[in-house]
């Protein structure tokens, strides 16, 4: 073929650049997937595991999460033992749902329950991004309606810190749904006068975005972390443009009017009981 | 046969064949009413076959078919007496939703729906379809006005998903359908809506939170356009079939899955063949359910629709083995 005249042929070898070739050993040290420092994972979780060159926030599974937020790191769990069905016997999901608890040593994609936030009881919810990406399907949609539903009942704030791709493929349309149903449950806990805090982690995506995470009456989110509808690489393939370097971070978020803050994770705990303080009146939190 | 969709195809090779033949026996002045007799019964034999079990890979061909009717197209021929109204009052006018007042066998309701283009021209102005933050507002202002003057809701649900581009990002995509799932929730009037082609993820549930959900025969509703799962799933966007079938997507599924009430008929061959009859059906389907939902008080129909998604959804307790 003539084309293959002028096909570039590549005369030279790859060689992997200094930056990969410094990957450490999983265990004693850990590498900024931001900026590339290298630190000592005690290092790391001594500063909340916050990057010491850069500020960028690591992800969290939900246990070290309620570690950094909940007095005394002791939460009363709900629901614990809720795990996903089949409902569609969509081919190889049981085996991605075992492999994930083998995994992340979770259940599902949330962890719910209660606990108190400098004194003040919380019903908590906290998403995990490793467990399948964070999606919703009808266990995370389930707890967080009951989790709702107790807040209601308890007057309880509700403190919700999402992290997720989206809603779960595998669920299909009872997964879409799971948007509505926790909207709604919003819709009567709003009602109420509840205070719900959203807190948006890296990364925060598609129906879980779309429901109950831009939904608090306060919404929150650490520096950094990416926060959207559309994951970037569909926004770029459809207006066929390159998008800015800060295109949906918090900060681009914050800048557009979508969230009240971005706060630094160290801080994240004296905001959240200043707040809850804020919404106390005559010794109960504002609720019905 | 106009408007032909590949798996048609058959059926119109064969007519074809019938009217060579037919012709060709006039020409010759030959007699070929038996060999016709039994094309003829050939022929509805075939079309038996094919629209019986019409399967989901033809159902994207149908609703996807530029012929298909839109949300205009069931205003005017459902409805009399429409007055559209616009914009968000924060940002826009977004011609992919359109909405306004119009009468249901006399009654003043709130019809809004998603709108796809006619032409191409009509398609980039209505964005195919895909709605900005300032389309779903746009909707949330129409049904906020229903609520304050008791007016049923009506949504036609017909997209192939939210826009995805930087602009519907910057003006806050997500917490316009957000608000929208709440805000139906919480309304004191009737909400019915109906899917009559692609119901396309968070764009088609942010028109979809009524006391009634149904679809047309050959409607499709799912979480992510079978191309994107396939891309995602199989790595392999060419896949789409097989995706589209493990979703599970046609109304006759979600009905099994209790995720809708009721399937509207379309004509033989979809909506598209026969627009009168369709909007006839449309009519007295909406009537039905309405009437069911009339007597209802505004508290009787936030249960009623709080109840209905608060079910929705699988789970089971874990069993340590």
């Amino acid at each position: 073929m003539l084309k293959d005249l002028f096909q570039k042929k590549r005369k030279y070898a790859t060689i992997p650049s200094e930056k990969t070739k410094r990957e450490i050993p999983e265990g004693l040290m850990n590498k900024c997937g931001k900026c590339g420092q290298i630190q000592f994972s005690k290092e790391l979780e001594k500063n909340l595991k916050v990057c010491s060159s850069c500020g960028h926030h690591f992800m969290l599974n939900p246990y070290e999460r309620i570690q950094m937020t909940l007095d005394d790191g002791r939460i009363f769990e709900y629901d614990s033992e809720m795990i996903s069905e089949n409902p569609l016997e969509f081919p190889g999901y049981e085996d991605k749902l075992v492999k994930m608890m083998e995994k992340t040593g979770l259940k599902e994609a949330i962890v719910t329950g209660e606990g108190t936030i400098g004194g003040f009881p919380v019903v908590f919810g906290v998403m995990s991004f490793e467990f399948f990406g964070g999606s919703m399907g009808g266990v995370v949609g389930e707890k967080i309606v009951r989790a709702i539903e107790t807040a209601i009942q308890k007057k309880y704030p509700l403190v919700l810190f999402s992290t997720s791709g989206g809603a779960r493929m595998q669920e299909s349309l009872l997964a879409l749904m799971q948007m509505a149903k926790t909207s709604a449950a919003l819709s009567r806990f709003h009602e109420k006068g509840g205070l719900y805090i959203s807190v948006l982690t890296d990364p925060t995506y598609g129906g879980v975005s779309a429901s109950f995470a831009t939904l608090g009456d306060l919404i929150l989110a650490e520096p950094g972390a990416n926060i959207g509808f559309a994951g970037k690489r569909v926004i770029e393939q459809t207006i066929r443009q390159k998008l800015p370097e800060n295109f949906q971070t918090s900060e681009f978020n914050l800048q557009h009017g979508h969230i009240d803050m971005v706060v630094h994770r160290k801080d994240m705990r004296s905001m959240l009981t200043k707040l809850i303080d804020m919404h106390t009146v005559k010794g109960g939190v504002a609720n019905g | 046969m106009a408007n032909e969709l590949p798996f048609e195809q058959p059926l119109s090779e064969l007519r074809a064949k019938i009217d060579e033949l037919k012709k060709f026996g006039t020409e010759k002045k030959i007699d070929f009413t038996d060999e016709i007799a039994r094309l003829e019964e050939r022929y509805t034999r075939l079309e038996e076959e094919i629209y019986s079990d019409i399967k989901v890979h033809q159902k994207i061909q149908i609703v996807k078919t530029p012929g298909r009717p839109t949300t205009l197209d069931y205003i005017s021929t459902v409805f009399t007496e429409f007055v559209e109204l616009h914009g968000d009052r924060l940002f826009g006018d977004d011609l992919a939703i359109v909405g306004g007042l119009a009468k249901l066998n006399g009654m003043p309701v709130t019809v809004i729906g998603h709108q796809k283009g006619k032409d191409t021209k009509d398609n980039i102005a209505r964005n195919f379809g895909m709605p900005h933050p300032e389309g779903f507002r746009k909707a949330l202002r129409l049904m906020q006005q229903a609520d304050k003057f008791r007016r049923p809701i009506i949504t036609f649900i017909d997209v192939p998903g939210a826009y995805p581009g930087a602009a519907a990002e910057e003006r806050g995509q997500s917490e316009a359908i957000a608000r929208n799932l709440r805000e139906m929730a919480g309304f004191g009037v009737p909400v019915i809506c109906l899917v009559i082609g692609e119901g396309g993820s968070g764009g088609a549930l942010a028109l979809g939170v009524g006391n009634r959900v149904l679809m047309l025969e050959h409607s499709i509703y799912s979480v992510i356009s079978p191309e994107g799962a396939a891309s995602i799933l199989f790595k392999d966007s060419t896949k789409a079939p097989l995706a589209a079938e493990a979703m599970k997507i046609t109304a006759q599924d979600i009905k099994e899955l209790g995720l809708i009430d009721d399937i509207v008929p379309e004509p033989r061959g979809g909506a598209h063949r026969n627009l009168e009859q369709q909007a006839e059906a449309i009519r007295s389907c909406l009537w039905k359910h309405l009437q069911e939902l009339l007597p209802l008080t505004k508290e009787e129909l936030r249960e009623d629709r709080y109840h209905k998604f608060r079910s929705f959804g699988k789970f089971a307790l874990y069993q340590p083995v």
